[in-house]
């Protein structure tokens, strides 16, 4: 069997993240598949990520696996000095593929090119969460009908955001327009405005986040901004509350939009946005589920 | 006469390599990169040699030893215009520019503190994505970094 981990969204074809997603689909349809049932899935979380871990040991349960694993560093042999590779090669003796989060960046990478199993990355410090993109994927593409040509806005922490610019590398394949809203402090790093002009993605940037900025979104992806991120509390407080989406920004708005999060949300969606029928956020994590059973099936090899 | 007696010794070389036009100031890095401190042939390294081209410079001639072009391309991290002359039977029978590897193996440290290669024992590998501009990436936790503000391990 071909061995297929999982480590970068940056390294799935077009083709490849568009059949993962049909993929995905066909187990929104039907969730329970017992395929898997003569497997055993290790999920091993040396930093704890309760809403990932879940979603993925669900998504294995719903399979038929069985799950082996540990959800804090504090629970393994990590605290005893065991090497990553030496966890990896005893786990790997057990399960038919791992499932792993690690607070080092380039943990995933790593653990894939030791493992005779294959790996899925679910989040290496800053680095990558494949997952969590794909998922953002297949709710773009459920709610919009098509991936292509798109106008996403995406807000807030635009710096730290490991998420939107993951979301960025992916949606290069699907000609998108991107608005890029965030303090100074916060602003889109320099590689990835390179990387918009080298791959001819259009995109605008401003401060200012009102009716009018979001008035022509397909797409508003929302991020938390993290007060840590700030060396200046006084600028924290002034901004805060700038990249909060609140109900009645959205009159405007067209009638396709969808509002994204990656979650968990603090104040940056006010609660009165959750009861109208554009807040996407909470299905979101759900397709999340689906996205993860098809994940696991490909590294796996098996086709849906 | 002693003088002239040094100048024949360090001139002469029947058979190695003369590693030329490195800039002054990086001649003992290059020294350690190429391992010269491990070696048992005869060596010479010319320290602060007046130059033209670059004011002052170093030059390493080693006898008896031809480098891989593993062993060559890693003075590129240091001194991107570096010399290599061949020397075979007195003579010069092969010139060669270093150039910059498109991967490099267990050469160059993360700066990133929170880099797996950083906190487990295992080799470091990085991806050149940019010859122009000498920027490198690091396999595992994939930040950039431009060569002139690398760490060699």
């Amino acid at each position: 069997m071909e061995k297929r981990s999982l480590v970068s969204i940056n390294d799935l074809s077009r083709e490849k993240i568009l059949s993962l997603l049909e993929c995905a689909r066909k187990f929104e349809e039907k969730p329970n598949r017992d395929i898997l049932s003569e497997m055993v899935v290790g999920s091993l979380f040396f930093e704890p990520s309760t809403r990932t871990r879940l979603s993925f040991e669900t998504a294995a349960m719903r399979l038929g696996a069985r799950v082996i694993g540990f959800s804090d560093a504090a629970t393994s042999s990590a605290t005893k000095g065991e090497t990553l590779k030496d966890t990896i090669m005893m786990v790997s003796s057990y399960a038919d593929v791992i499932v792993m989060r690690h607070r080092l960046e380039g943990a995933a990478r790593y653990a894939s090119e030791v493992s005779p199993v294959p790996v899925i990355n679910a989040g290496d410090g800053a680095n990558q969460h494949p997952s969590q993109t794909m998922l953002d994927l297949y709710s773009i593409q459920k709610t919009q009908g098509t991936l292509e040509n798109l106008h996403i806005h995406l807000v807030g922490d635009l710096k730290y955001g490991r998420t939107v610019h993951s979301l960025l590398h992916a949606m290069r394949h699907f000609n998108p327009t991107f608005h890029f809203i965030a303090p100074e402090e916060l602003h889109m790093p320099e590689e990835y405005r390179i990387f918009c002009r080298q791959n001819n993605i259009p995109f605008t940037e401003t401060t200012e986040f009102n009716e009018d900025v979001i008035s022509n979104a397909d797409i508003i992806y929302m991020t938390r901004v993290q007060r840590e991120r700030f060396s200046d509390l006084m600028e924290y407080e002034k901004v805060k509350n700038c990249y909060r989406l609140t109900n009645s920004m959205l009159q405007g708005s067209k009638e396709n939009l969808r509002i994204l999060h990656p979650l968990p949300r603090v104040t940056e969606i006010a609660h009165d946005v959750d009861n109208n029928p554009k807040a996407y956020y909470f299905q979101q994590a759900q397709n999340g589920l689906y996205v993860r059973e098809a994940l696991i099936c490909d590294v796996l090899g098996i086709n849906i | 006469m002693n003088n002239n007696k040094l100048a024949l010794q360090v001139s002469a070389l029947s058979s190695g390599t003369v590693i030329d036009h490195i800039p002054a100031e990086k001649l003992f890095e290059v020294v350690n990169l190429l391992n010269i401190p491990e070696m048992n042939t005869n060596v010479t390294i010319g320290y602060n040699l007046d130059s033209k081209k670059l004011g002052k410079k170093g030059l390493i001639k080693v006898a008896d030893k031809f480098f891989t072009d593993d062993e060559v391309n890693r003075i590129s991290l240091v001194a991107p215009n570096v010399v290599l002359n061949i020397i075979n039977n007195y003579q010069v029978v092969e010139k060669r520019e270093v150039k910059m590897p498109d991967e490099l193996h267990n050469i160059v440290k993360c700066s990133n503190p929170n880099c797996i290669t950083n906190n487990e024992p295992m080799p470091t590998l990085f991806h050149l994505v940019d010859r122009e501009k000498r920027v490198l990436k690091c396999h595992y936790c994939e930040k950039e970094k431009n060569v002139k503000d690398i760490e060699l391990l």
